[in-house]
C-alpha cells in the first residue's frame, strides 16, 4: 500500500540529493505523474531511479530507449516469427496466441503485483513521436492487446522516472503531464558530500585539493566535454589507489586522463597548462 | 488561488497550460506545502518543463511574491536600463575590443564599486554606469550572463532564490553549445535511398512470400542516406572577434556532423570579393568564381557574419578593407552573384537584432534572409534552408 505521508523520498545512503530534487520526486509520487529529469551528463539522472527504488524498497524496472525503440515494444511484443516458425514444424499448439505475447517493461510494470519504480532511460534517443505514443498509456495506466482481446491495467501506478539529455525536443502534450526537474551541476559543498558517500575515509586535505583542481578545470570553457561527477569519482579513486600526496594534486594534476576523456581536451590541457608551468 | 501568478507567468512567456495549473491546484489541495520555499520548488516542478524557462519563472515569481516577504532590490530594472541598445551603435571596433579584453570578474567588482558611488541614472560620460559614453557598464550586451548588482547569495528565502536568477544562462535565446547546434543542423536532413541493397524490405518480402506459396523469399532494398551538401562561409577577424567562440562552436558542430554528403567551409573578412580563404589567417586563397563554377547550386549555403562594415566596403570598387583585395566589382554584387547561384541560402548574424539597423546589415539583410545565431534563430534558419528560396 502507498504511504500517506508526503515526504517519502529523501535519498539513499549512496546518493545525495538536493532539497528541490527531493521535493520534485515526492510531488511526482504523490500525484502519480511521471517525473522527467534533465541535466548535464554525469549528474546522476539514471542513478536517481536506482536510489528511489532502493530508498523506498521497491523493485526497479529499466527500459533503455535506443534510436530504434518503438513505443509498442514497451507495452508488448507479439512474436509472430516464432509462431510462424512453430507452425512449420507443428510441434506446438499455435492456436494459443497468449504464449507469443511478451510484455515489455511498461507492461511488466503494470502487471506487477506490487508497486515498482519504472525508469525510462534517455527518452529523447528515440523517434520524435515516441513520447506521444506513450501518452495515453501513462495517463490511463492501461493498454489493450487486440490479439488476445485483453486489457492490461496497472495494479499499482508505477513510480515513473524519465531521463532526457535534450537531444530532441519533447512534445508539449507529453511535457504537460510530467513533473519536471533539472539537475544542476552540484555546488562544491554538495560535491563534497557526494564524494564522502563514495569514499567515507578520504582525508580532508586530499578532498579539498581534488575539488579545487576539479572546479578550476571546469572553469575552462574550451573543453569539448567538461569533467563531471562520475569522472571526479574515478579520479579520486585513482588518486587514493596511487597514494598521491595531497600537495601534488593541484601542482601536477596526476591521472588527468581520467577527467578529460576527449583527445582534444587532453592535448589542450597539456599544451596550455602543463608545459607553461614547467 | 494565485490565479494572477498564472497570468504573470504567461506574461513572462513561460508556456503554462491549464492542465499544469490544475495539477498544481491538486498538489496544493493535498496540503503538502508548508512555506513559500516549498511552493517555489513545487510550482516550478509542475509548471516549468524546461530549464530554459527557469529564468523567466524566477522573474515572474519575483514579480508576484514581491510583497509577501521582503525581497532584495530588484535587479531587473537596472539590467533593463543597462541593456538599452542606445549606446552600442556609437562604439567603434577599438572600443569593442577593449571591453572584450576586460575580465568579467573585474567588471563585476568595478560595477559594484561604481554602483555604490552612483546615485542617479546617468547617460554619456566615461565613468558612471549608464547609456552611451565609454563606461564598460553602458553596454552589457556583451555579457548576457548578467552583471548582477547586489543580492547576497547566502539567503534561502524563495524570493531571494528567484532573485538570484541562477538560470539566466539556460535561456534558450542565449545558450548554444556544440551538441545543440548539431541537433539543430540535423533537421537539414534529406533522406534518399542510395548505396548497397542491405535493408530488408518488409512489405516486399511479405508479398513475395505470399506469391511463393508461403515459402520465405527475402527482398532487399537500399538504405536511406542523407543527401544534403552544406557550404559554410564565415566572417572572421575584426568586429567578429567577440563572437569567435560562438562561431567555432557552430563550426565544430557542422564539422562533426557525419550526416552531410559533403561539407565545405571557407572564410572571409567583412565581405566576399574575388577570393575566399581556406584558413582563418586568410593566406590560402580560392577564387570565388572557381567555387561558383565547381559547387552545384543545390549546396545549402550558411553565411555567418555580423554584416557590419563601412558602407563603401559593400558598394564601392576597391572598397575592400584590405588593400590587396583590389576588388574590381563592389562587394554587394559579389554577394548577389553568390545568392543567385545557390537556391538555398541564409545569413546567420551573431549580433543582437536590436543592432541590425546598421546600413550594411540592412543591405545584406535584403539579399539574404537573416537570422540571429542563437538556438531559436538557427532553428528558423534551418527551416528556411530546407525549402528553396
Amino acid at each position: 500500500m502507498e504511504k500517506d505521508s508526503f515526504a517519502q523520498f529523501s535519498g539513499s545512503e549512496d546518493y545525495v540529493t538536493s532539497e528541490p530534487l527531493e521535493n520534485a520526486v515526492n510531488v511526482a509520487i504523490a500525484l502519480g505523474r511521471p517525473l522527467l529529469i534533465r541535466g548535464e551528463a554525469g549528474t546522476g539522472k539514471t542513478l536517481l531511479a536506482h536510489s528511489i527504488a532502493k530508498g523506498l524498497g521497491k523493485k526497479l524496472l529499466t527500459w533503455n530507449v535506443k534510436s530504434t525503440t518503438k513505443a509498442q515494444e514497451g507495452l508488448y511484443v507479439y512474436d509472430t516469427v516464432q509462431r510462424l516458425n512453430d507452425s512449420r514444424f507443428g510441434d506446438k499448439d499455435i492456436s494459443d496466441i497468449k504464449q507469443y505475447i511478451k510484455l515489455g517493461k511498461l507492461g511488466q510494470a503494470f502487471s506487477s503485483p506490487e508497486q515498482v519504480v519504472l525508469l525510462i532511460d534517455e527518452v529523447d534517443k528515440a523517434d520524435i513521436e515516441f513520447p506521444n505514443d506513450l501518452l495515453n498509456e501513462l495517463d490511463e495506466m492501461s493498454f489493450y492487446i487486440p490479439e488476445t482481446n485483453e486489457t492490461i491495467t496497472a495494479i499499482h501506478r508505477p513510480i515513473t522516472v524519465i531521463t532526457s539529455n535534450a537531444e530532441k525536443e519533447l512534445p508539449d502534450a507529453f511535457l504537460r503531464r510530467c513533473i519536471f526537474h533539472y539537475i544542476e551541476f552540484p555546488t562544491p559543498e554538495l560535491m563534497e558530500e557526494i564524494v564522502r558517500v563514495h569514499f567515507p575515509d578520504i582525508k580532508d586535505s586530499l578532498l579539498s585539493e581534488a575539488l579545487k583542481a576539479f572546479y578550476s578545470l571546469r572553469e575552462i570553457d574550451n573543453f569539448r566535454k567538461k569533467p563531471s561527477t562520475s569522472e571526479l569519482i574515478d579520479w579520486i579513486r585513482a588518486l587514493i589507489a596511487g597514494g598521491i600526496p595531497h600537495e601534488s594534486v593541484t601542482k601536477q594534476m596526476p591521472f588527468v586522463g581520467t577527467l578529460l576523456k576527449k583527445e582534444n581536451d587532453y592535448d589542450y590541457f597539456v599544451n596550455n597548462f602543463v608545459i607553461r608551468r614547467r | 488561488m494565485f490565479t494572477d501568478f498564472f497570468y504573470i507567468l504567461r506574461k513572462n512567456k513561460v508556456p503554462v497550460s491549464l492542465i499544469e495549473w490544475m495539477t498544481l491546484m491538486e498538489a496544493l489541495a493535498k496540503g503538502h506545502i508548508k512555506d513559500l520555499d516549498e511552493f517555489y520548488f513545487l510550482a516550478r516542478a509542475i509548471l516549468v518543463k524546461s530549464e530554459a524557462y527557469y529564468d523567466q519563472y524566477d522573474v515572474a515569481f519575483q514579480q508576484y511574491f514581491q510583497g509577501v516577504e521582503a525581497p532584495e532590490e530588484i535587479t531587473e530594472q537596472v539590467l533593463d536600463w543597462l541593456e538599452d541598445p542606445l549606446n552600442r551603435l556609437f562604439l567603434n571596433e577599438e572600443e569593442r575590443a577593449k571591453f572584450e579584453s576586460m575580465d568579467f570578474d573585474e567588471l563585476i567588482k568595478e560595477l559594484e564599486k561604481r554602483l555604490k558611488e552612483q546615485t542617479e541614472q546617468h547617460d554619456g560620460g566615461g565613468h558612471w554606469i549608464g547609456r552611451g559614453g565609454t563606461s564598460p557598464f553602458g553596454h552589457s550586451g556583451y555579457h548576457p550572463a548578467g552583471i548582477r548588482i547586489g543580492g547576497e547569495s547566502g539567503g534561502r528565502h524563495a524570493v531571494q532564490i528567484a532573485g538570484e536568477r541562477r538560470f539566466k544562462n539556460y535561456r534558450s535565446d542565449l545558450t548554444l553549445d556544440v551538441r545543440q547546434i548539431g541537433m539543430a543542423l540535423k533537421k537539414l536532413r534529406q533522406l534518399r535511398r542510395t548505396g548497397l541493397e542491405d535493408e530488408l524490405d518488409l512489405e516486399g518480402t511479405i508479398k513475395a512470400t505470399a506469391k511463393n506459396a508461403g515459402d520465405l523469399d527475402f527482398i532487399w532494398q537500399r538504405s536511406r542516406r542523407n543527401t544534403v551538401k552544406l557550404l559554410l562561409l564565415m566572417d572572421v577577424g575584426g568586429s567578429m572577434e567577440p563572437f569567435a567562440q560562438l562561431c567555432s562552436q557552430l563550426f565544430s558542430a557542422a564539422h562533426s556532423s557525419t550526416h552531410f554528403r559533403d561539407f565545405q567551409y571557407y572564410y572571409f573578412h567583412n565581405c566576399i570579393y574575388d577570393y575566399l580563404y581556406r584558413d582563418v589567417e586568410r593566406l590560402d586563397a580560392v577564387s570565388t568564381l572557381h567555387l561558383l563554377r565547381t559547387l552545384e547550386s543545390d549546396y545549402k549555403l550558411l553565411l555567418v557574419g555580423d554584416a557590419r562594415m563601412g558602407p563603401w566596403e559593400l558598394t564601392e570598387r576597391y572598397g575592400a578593407i584590405n588593400y590587396y583585395e583590389r576588388n574590381e566589382i563592389p562587394g554587394i554584387l559579389w554577394l548577389k552573384r553568390i545568392r543567385d547561384h545557390f537556391s538555398h541560402c541564409v545569413w546567420l548574424n551573431p549580433d543582437d537584432p536590436r543592432f541590425w539597423i546598421h546600413p550594411t546589415v540592412q543591405m545584406i539583410g535584403k539579399l539574404f534572409p537573416m537570422y540571429q545565431l542563437t538556438l531559436s534563430g538557427l532553428e528558423e534558419a534551418v527551416g528556411k534552408l530546407v525549402v528553396a528560396r
